[in-house]
């Protein structure tokens, strides 16, 4: 029996992609003489020095043109094993989307690094977008071993590095073999030219890539495409719902659910042209038929009672923008097709762009342009069902469409937990017991001379927090005390990276700072933490948090009216809340809880950030010779 | 089914192709599938009757007919289209060149193929199709293999290979305006021996003249063109007579055949596993114009 494989390649321009290709097409004969013809002409008019296999891949004339190879080719080859296609994605930054296309169905990556040049930035990137799209194998061919002489540790060298960064992403099964593709050493056959290589040779290797493993055969999940009513005298009350497995196992005589409604059936019969059959698994193409008659249609899915999809309308998502003349911003609308369903969605934040190089994480990132990647949230006009793209490949995926154009522009991939989702709450581990420091507090601190506590500082975005904790460390350093600024944006691209605005979130990420302030304090430090907290529940949480620790909290209310804020408008956020383009901002749309007994409250009467500052030093002061 | 829930390779392409089509007909308000009676579009109303099975294809089947024709073809295009009982719509190339839309190319080596553009443009427009289904498939040519499974059309049936749209998954974008229309390929993934194989495996009828039989031949340009009632040697060119079959049908003044034993269809895969020259390469004079030819015809709205 021969299976079918599908292979995602990319590389960086000149790795020797085309070539590789080329090799396999070539050894497997699945290149044709007149074919081979043609390219060894052009190669002669274009003067190569060899038969150019690259050109069998060069499709478009504005590729063979620019010697560069512009949209996803697809190139299929067979062993008696299996068949596979080939999805041949350019490498170039800007072609992005192309390899998301080509990476979407894949089994296998087969990512080119030439031996000499080593894990480059491309390298990292193509790695990125491969686990990203979650294909279940990599292949690192590291080519052209011929121009470092078949050695062993230039080899070993570049599969550290490459490992070292493979860590940090999500790739089950990771692959090296050494190779030279343009004298074929490797691909079909072991190459006596590299000894010391153990492994199979490439095309050996992607004959027995493990596939069963990869496939969700626990959920269920059958999305209704079509339904099929012959109304004819032989099949008179035929119904049947047509579609494509999604994922999982369904037989007949199973209990299954319709949703959205809900509604609870019996697989009577699974059906196909050449008969019924007994089970249907992904990706079969088959029809049900219900034992009731219950109403289904296009856009609903099938599955079981006792596992079923999310039901959602607010979803979170990682999604590749593909658009060149459109840019995604909050509050954009968009249609989203997702399985069988298409509705509108409504963009209602972007939480980071991530920078797929270094992947870091910019939360300050207004919108996502073409070929850009960043975790964004939307509403949508029906419920999706849904599962976390990480399992379920079908039924997490979408893609994103402009009403305008009708173009596709974007593509998402479905996060499990959804930003309004509950965190998990406090106390969610009961039976973890606190575990005190073996010293006395009193003893460590009277040591050292220290004497930490809290001094939280809180108003709107804008009103000279920052500012106002900055002196306030000047002065208690320049005093012989220990101060340290847990600085709100600063922890949101560590500790906090993976929160956005939503109220949930905000309310976390407040106590995740009150906890590490908290820590600091009974270090011995003077923990300043100047930070929206919007919130008053928030903020009195971690006074009483700090209270049952015998620690002192401060808080300061810094009282800058709205308008004077938005006059100053510091990092232009004011305007861009304005403009709707930062939903959920504090003061213009989110409220502001403002603290109802304040330790200090300080009004921009009160002077400039360095005479506020006094005032909170003198307030640390008095409470210090007061006890 | 086997235990490992594995399907052969051809039982996904065959799952692929057929989800293709259930998203058209879900789609779509005014599909049309394009039969020409040659084996790949055979094997594609195959897989569009296994589709809607047990009700019938949804949909009617259009030919663009050069006129010259195969007679063993046409008389298996008109047998098909009865048992199945599909509506067959046929778009006349001779109706355009009567009407002055299209002129003829004259002399030796002229041919319909380009005509055929003009021709199913006009049975688009006048069908009001919105979904155009071809059996195109990407192993052919190296045009075609950049295009997508759906090939959307702007108004004049135009393709622009820079500006398609990307399709991820099986997620496709069906969206278009009035007018426009998009081309679906169903059977993109599949290969000639792909479709062999299947044809073997379904027991599909294929025209008799995929098989080997006598025939009076004679060499142009290194092909091997059939004598027939649209085709005559010139002077010089000796016919005579061989056993051939054809790998593809198309116009008969420009259609080559294969010197060939292979007179059923196990023989035929196995020919075809061995081969070394395209079926285009080998059988097309038009197609080897030049290595653009392909590009050129597809933005102009051809097949
Ligand atoms: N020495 C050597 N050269 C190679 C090898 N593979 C490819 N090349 C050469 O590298 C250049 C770029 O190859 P090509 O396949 O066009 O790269 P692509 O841009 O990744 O498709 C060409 O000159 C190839 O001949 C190899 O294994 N060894």
């Amino acid at each position: 029996m021969s299976e079918l494989l599908r292979i995602a390649t990319a590389g960086s321009v000149d790795d020797g992609k085309s070539t590789l290709i080329g090799r396999l097409l070539y050894d497997s004969k699945a290149i044709f003489e007149d074919q081979l013809e043609a390219i060894e002409a052009t190669s002669q008019r274009r003067g190569d020095e060899y038969t150019n296999l690259a050109l069998l891949t060069d499709g478009l004339r504005a590729e063979r043109e620019q010697g560069i190879t512009i949209d996803v080719a697809y190139r299929y080859f067979a062993t008696p094993k299996r068949k596979f296609i080939i999805a041949d994605t350019p490498g170039h930054t800007q072609y992005t989307r192309n390899m998301v296309t080509g990476a979407s169905t894949a089994d296998v990556a087969m990512i080119l690094v030439d031996a000499r040049n080593g894990i480059l930035e491309q390298t990292r990137r193509h790695a990125f977008l491969s686990s990203l799209l979650g294909i279940p194998h990599l292949v690192l061919c590291v080519n052209k071993m011929d121009l470092v002489d078949w050695s062993q540790a230039r080899f070993d060298e570049l599969k550290n590095e490459f490992r070292d960064f493979a860590t940090r992403l999500e790739v089950g099964d990771v692959t090296f073999i050494p190779m030279s593709a343009l004298g074929g050493d490797n691909i079909v056959d072991r190459s006596s030219r590299m000894d010391w290589y153990r492994g199979r040779a490439l095309l050996e290797h992607l004959e027995d890539v493990h596939m069963a493993g990869d496939r969700n055969f626990i959920d269920a999940r059958f999305p209704v495409q079509y339904v099929i009513r012959p109304q004819s005298s032989d099949y008179h009350d035929y119904r049947g719902f047509a579609g494509t497995v999604a994922s999982g196992i369904f037989r007949p005589g199973e209990q299954v659910v319709v949703l959205p409604s809900g509604v609870t059936s019996t697989i009577a019969s699974i059906d196909t042209f050449d008969g019924p059959v007994s089970e249907a698994f992904a990706p079969m193409s088959v029809t049900f038929t219900l034992t009731d008659n219950v109403d289904v249609s296009r856009g609903n899915l099938i599955c079981k009672p006792n596992n079923q999809p999310m039901v959602k309308q607010e979803l979170d998502a990682t999604v590749c923008w593909m658009s060149s003349t459109t840019t995604l911003q909050p509050g954009a609308r968009l249609l989203l097709k997702h399985t069988t369903n298409t509705t509108r969605a409504l963009v209602t934040g972007l939480q980071y762009r991530l920078d797929i190089n270094t992947l870091h994480r910019d939360e300050t990132a207004p919108e996502l342009t073409l070929n850009e990647i960043g975790r964004v949230q939307f509403h949508t006009n029906q419920p999706l069902f849904y599962d976390e793209y990480r399992t379920n490949r079908s039924t997490g995926s979408f893609i994103l469409i402009d009403e305008a154009t009708n173009n596709t522009v974007g593509a998402g991939m479905l996060l499990g937990r959804t930003h309004s989702d509950q965190r998990p709450t406090r106390s969610a581990s009961p039976n973890v017991v606190w575990q005190s420091g073996t010293m006395d507090r009193a003893v460590r601190w009277a040591a050292l001379g220290l004497r930490g506590q809290t001094v939280w500082l809180t108003g709107l975005s804008g009103s000279g927090k920052s500012s106002v904790a900055a002196e306030v460390q000047r002065l208690l350093v320049a005093s012989g005390q220990a101060a340290s600024i847990l600085d709100g944006d600063n922890l949101r691209h560590g500790l906090n990276s993976d929160l956005g605005f939503s109220t949930q979130d905000r309310l976390e990420n407040v106590r995740r700072v009150g906890a590490v302030a908290q820590l600091m304090a009974d270090t011995g430090v003077v923990a300043l933490v100047p930070l929206i907290s919007p919130y008053r529940a928030g903020r009195d949480q971690i006074r009483a948090d700090h209270r049952a620790a015998g620690l002192a909290f401060v808080e300061v209310y810094v009282n800058t009216p709205i308008e004077e804020c938005e006059r100053r408008d510091v990092k232009g956020l004011y305007a861009k809340a304005r403009a709707g383009q930062l939903p959920g901002f504090t003061g213009i749309d989110d409220p502001y809880e403002a603290p109802l007994r304040p330790d200090i409250e300080l009004l921009p009467s009160a002077g400039n950030a360095t005479a506020q500052a006094e005032r909170i030093v003198a307030f640390l002061n008095a409470k210090r010779t007061g006890d | 089914m086997t235990a490992t829930y594995e399907l052969t390779h051809l039982r996904a392409l065959e799952a692929e192709a057929i989800h293709i089509i259930r998203e058209v007909a879900a789609e779509f308000e005014r599909p049309v599938l394009l039969f020409s009676g040659g084996k790949d579009s055979i094997v594609m109303l195959h897989l569009a009757v296994k589709a809607f099975w047990p009700a019938p294809v949804p949909f009617p089947v259009m030919h663009v007919d050069t006129g010259h024709n195969f007679p063993e073809v046409i008389e298996f295009r008109d047998r098909r289209v009865n048992e199945l009982g599909v509506r067959l719509v046929v778009a006349s190339v001779q109706d355009d060149i009567d009407a002055g839309r299209s002129i003829e190319d004259t002399g030796k080596g002229a041919s319909r193929n380009r005509l055929q553009t003009t021709t199913l443009l006009r049975g688009i427009t006048e069908g009001r199709f919105d979904a155009v289904f071809g059996g195109a498939r990407r192993d052919e040519e190296k045009a075609r293999a950049k295009e997508r499974v759906f090939s959307f059309r702007d108004a004049f049936g135009q393709w622009d290979p820079k500006n398609q749209r990307p399709e991820l998954w099986s997620l496709y974008n069906t969206r278009h305006r009035k007018g426009e229309h998009i081309r679906v390929f169903p059977i993109s993934n599949w290969t000639e021996l792909d479709i062999w194989q299947y044809i073997a495996d379904e027991h599909i009828d294929v025209p008799s003249i995929y098989y080997a039989h006598k025939r009076e031949v004679f060499q142009r340009d290194g092909m091997l063109l059939a004598v027939n009632e649209h085709l005559a040697p010139e002077p010089g060119e000796v016919p005579f007579e061989l056993q051939v079959r054809f790998r593809t049908v198309g116009d008969a003044t420009c259609t080559g055949c294969v010197e060939s034993p292979a007179a059923d269809v196990e023989s035929v895969i196995v020919e075809v596993a061995a081969t070394r020259v395209t079926e285009r390469g080998a059988t097309r004079a038009d197609d080897r114009i030049s290595e653009a030819g392909m590009e050129d015809r597809k933005r102009e709205g051809y097949f």
